[in-house]
């Protein structure tokens, strides 16, 4: 028989596949305590504060007591291996994991000193501050200008259709976008190339000016190009937001944030300063790892 | 080496394998769309060659003079006076007039060649031109059913010719005079039901159809949405939800005369709405159409991509809004889609109304939803059981204009799929 929210069940089993993905040349378990982060995990100020967080799918344990500060804004990459629960755990930071019903978080998850999971907490106001950008694209199948404009409408950040204009065109501007897209607003947004989208989808993120932009994976379904583009956008962005990115391309990682998480089989490894995370890496498995002994 | 020339080889088999089994798969499908094809090319002819003499009527066009004396009339606005005038008989004498070697000793015999019918029609054109009276008129009056099946069907062992020999004789010369004509049968659209297959006609059925069309439309899609967007987005899962949704699909699979049964014991006898209205009728169709609604509804929410829903959701948007700005739209092809068809099948439905007594003989056309009422495909079914054959071309007519109606709705829905569809 149909399952009632078909939605909702393939999410779920797309990331309840993860945890139990395997590892090519799996290092023994008791490398890693669990709750125990190598490194700096730390930070003094601190826009998210992360505690003893548990993620659960079910049965399957997706984070394992994980322990993480996100200061204001840095750009944090998160690394590691398919399945070791990074996106999970970014997903957790704008309770985007709320519509699978199977996901029970456990621990503390404050931004600004609030929690994030309180039940008074309302949810639409969270997502408000904290945005997100996707894997894929996914624009709306409206106009550009609707696709940037929603966010604003919703929110009622707008009152006049000049305020909006204004809205549209600084966060088309901020995403690098305008130029392309200036003399077309009214054209649909899905006509748009891949990499195009993708600034679209950030754009769309900004025009509601959050506090804190997620990112999952934005860059891999991108041609190189397209790539470079969005990372400059990161490095313009990185001033005014606080940025949270998974990533599997270790470059990039290098390349765009002040802080890299290394997660391993839903155990957060190592935490520290990028330049440090990639030439002297404290943790055995950070180093197999960025060495390209596996994953 | 040898082991892959002869890997080769196995390969080279299996793909001739292959192929063979793909040609073969290809011609079982042609056979199948070539049966179903000629299953449709031969009901088509069927009907419309049974039926598209229904679409003509047999007139009588003679010169006719309105003797004020001969009609006991002198004032044609004075309602009285043309109740009790005599509007056959001016008819007769003109028709007489006409046909050759016909006297008074036979006015029976010419009387019968006129339809009981056409002594109303002439007050009717009377009352309208009242100054007609004491004049000489060319008019045109519809000829008797038996007359008209005479002259379409003459040479048909189908159809019993009821006219005399000597009657047939008249016939034959007034149709190469020209007197009798056959033309475009505008009776049968203008009409309601009649004991006379010559005056029966369609209207009363497609405006009941109409109305109780437009009663299960109003009723159905807003319930059907609303209940699927409901247990797609909202319902939790669980026990009692799963119960719900068993109980749509099997629902979807009652016989219709069960809803037309619950109907007359609901409907009826517990509410004491009367029989025979489209109001009833409609609410009994609504039943049956729900399931189909929801079940289609529920397909075109389930295919709108989840990136779509994260995407609003990612921005803050509440649930609501997730399903009003992005879900409904997206799935909205879908669902009307789902909800054509599922009219076209409620237009089509038959027993479910017989049992809520939509099968009594009207004449009227309906004027609204509580006046009693039949539907095309009950119209069908009534002709259809007439012993005389003239309403049997008057049911394949029918059948036609019932089958146009579905193919202009289903047209509709894959008109409304192809404009509304997006992109992503």
């Amino acid at each position: 028989m149909n399952t009632i929210n078909p939605a909702v069940t393939s999410e779920a089993d797309q990331y309840q596949a993860e945890p139990v993905a395997p590892v090519r040349e799996q290092p023994e378990e008791t490398i890693i305590e669990e709750g125990k982060t190598v490194g700096r995990p730390f930070a003094d100020n601190a826009k998210f504060k992360l505690r003893d967080v548990n993620v659960s799918y079910g049965d399957t344990r997706a984070i394992k007591n994980i322990s993480l500060d996100v200061a204001k804004n840095e750009v944090i990459a998160f690394i590691g291996p398919s399945g070791c629960g990074k996106s999970t755990f970014l997903r957790c930071l704008n309770r985007m994991n709320d519509s699978i019903e199977i996901c029970k978080v456990t621990g503390s998850l404050q931004l600004d000193d609030q929690d994030i999971y309180d039940r008074r907490r309302d949810v639409v106001e969270l997502r408000a501050r904290v945005g997100m950008v996707f894997q894929k694209p996914n624009p709306f199948p409206k106009s550009i200008y609707d696709n940037v404009a929603y966010g604003p409408r919703i929110h009622g950040l707008a009152n006049r259709k000049s305020d909006l204009d204004e809205i549209v065109e600084n966060s088309l501007r901020k995403a690098g976008l305008w130029g392309e897209v200036k003399d077309r607003l009214d054209a649909t947004a899905t006509g748009m190339s891949g990499g195009q989208q993708q600034r679209l989808c950030i754009a769309r993120a900004i025009a509601v000016s959050p506090e804190v932009i997620l990112m999952d994976e934005p860059c891999s379904a991108l041609d190189p190009i397209a790539t470079a583009r969005v990372e400059e956008l990161m490095a313009e962005m990185s001033e005014s937001y606080t940025i949270v990115i998974v990533t599997h391309s270790m470059q990039q990682a290098a390349r765009v944030s002040n802080r890299t998480a290394y997660f391993h089989l839903g155990h957060l490894v190592e935490v520290n300063e990028t330049n440090k995370v990639f030439t002297s890496p404290e943790h055995e498995l950070t180093e197999s790892y960025i060495t390209g002994r596996f994953g | 080496m040898t082991d892959q020339r002869s890997q080769a080889e196995i390969v080279r088999q299996s793909l001739k394998r292959r192929y063979r089994k793909e040609r073969r798969f290809r011609a079982y499908g042609i056979l199948a769309i070539a049966i179903a094809l000629s299953a449709l090319v031969v009901l088509f002819t069927d009907i419309i060659g049974k039926g598209y003499t229904g679409f003509t009527k047999t007139t009588i066009t003679m010169e006719v003079n309105l003797d004020g004396e001969m009609m006991y009339l002198d004032d044609a606005t004075d309602e009285k006076q043309m109740k009790m005038a005599d509007f056959v008989e001016p008819l007769l004498q003109a028709l007489i007039k006409q046909v050759p070697g016909a006297t008074e000793e036979n006015r029976e015999a010419v009387r019968d060649l006129l339809n009981p019918y056409a002594s109303n029609e002439l007050r009717e054109m009377l009352q309208a031109n009242p100054d007609w009276l004491g004049t000489t008129q060319t008019l045109t009056v519809l000829a008797h059913t038996d007359v008209d099946v005479y002259a379409k069907h003459a040479g048909d062992s189908a159809y019993s010719i009821k006219l005399s020999e000597r009657q047939q004789q008249w016939v034959d010369q007034l149709i190469e005079k020209g007197v009798v004509q056959t033309s475009f049968n505008d009776v049968f659209f203008t009409s309601g039901d009649s004991r006379d297959p010559s005056r029966a006609g369609i209207l009363g059925a497609v405006v009941g159809s109409l109305l109780t069309m437009i009663v299960t439309l109003v009723l159905s899609f807003p319930i059907g949405v609303a209940a699927a967007i409901y247990l797609e987005e909202f319902a939790p899962q669980n026990k009692l939800t799963d119960f719900i949704e068993v109980n749509i699909n099997n629902l979807a699979a009652v016989p219709s005369i069960i809803f037309g049964l619950l109907g007359l014991a609901v409907f009826i006898n517990l509410f004491g709405m009367p029989r025979s209205v489209p109001v009833v009728g409609g609410l009994v169709l609504t039943l049956m159409t729900l399931p189909t609604i929801i079940i289609s509804s529920r397909a075109a929410i389930k295919s709108v991509p989840p990136s779509i829903r994260e995407a609003a959701e990612g921005i803050g948007a509440s649930k609501m809004q997730v399903v009003l700005h992005h879900v409904l739209p997206l799935a909205m092809p879908g669902m009307l889609t789902g909800s054509i068809i599922g009219m076209a099948q409620a237009l089509g439905e038959t027993a479910p109304l017989l049992l809520i007594g939509m099968v009594a003989f009207i004449v009227d056309v309906p004027g609204g939803f509580f006046e009693s009422a039949t539907v095309l495909p009950v119209q069908v079914f009534l002709w259809a059981g007439s012993p005389e054959l003239a309403f049997i071309e008057r049911a394949s007519a029918a059948i036609m204009v019932l089958l146009a109606f579905l193919v202009s709705m289903n047209a509709l829905a894959i008109g409304l799929r192809k404009r509304l569809e997006r992109r992503w």
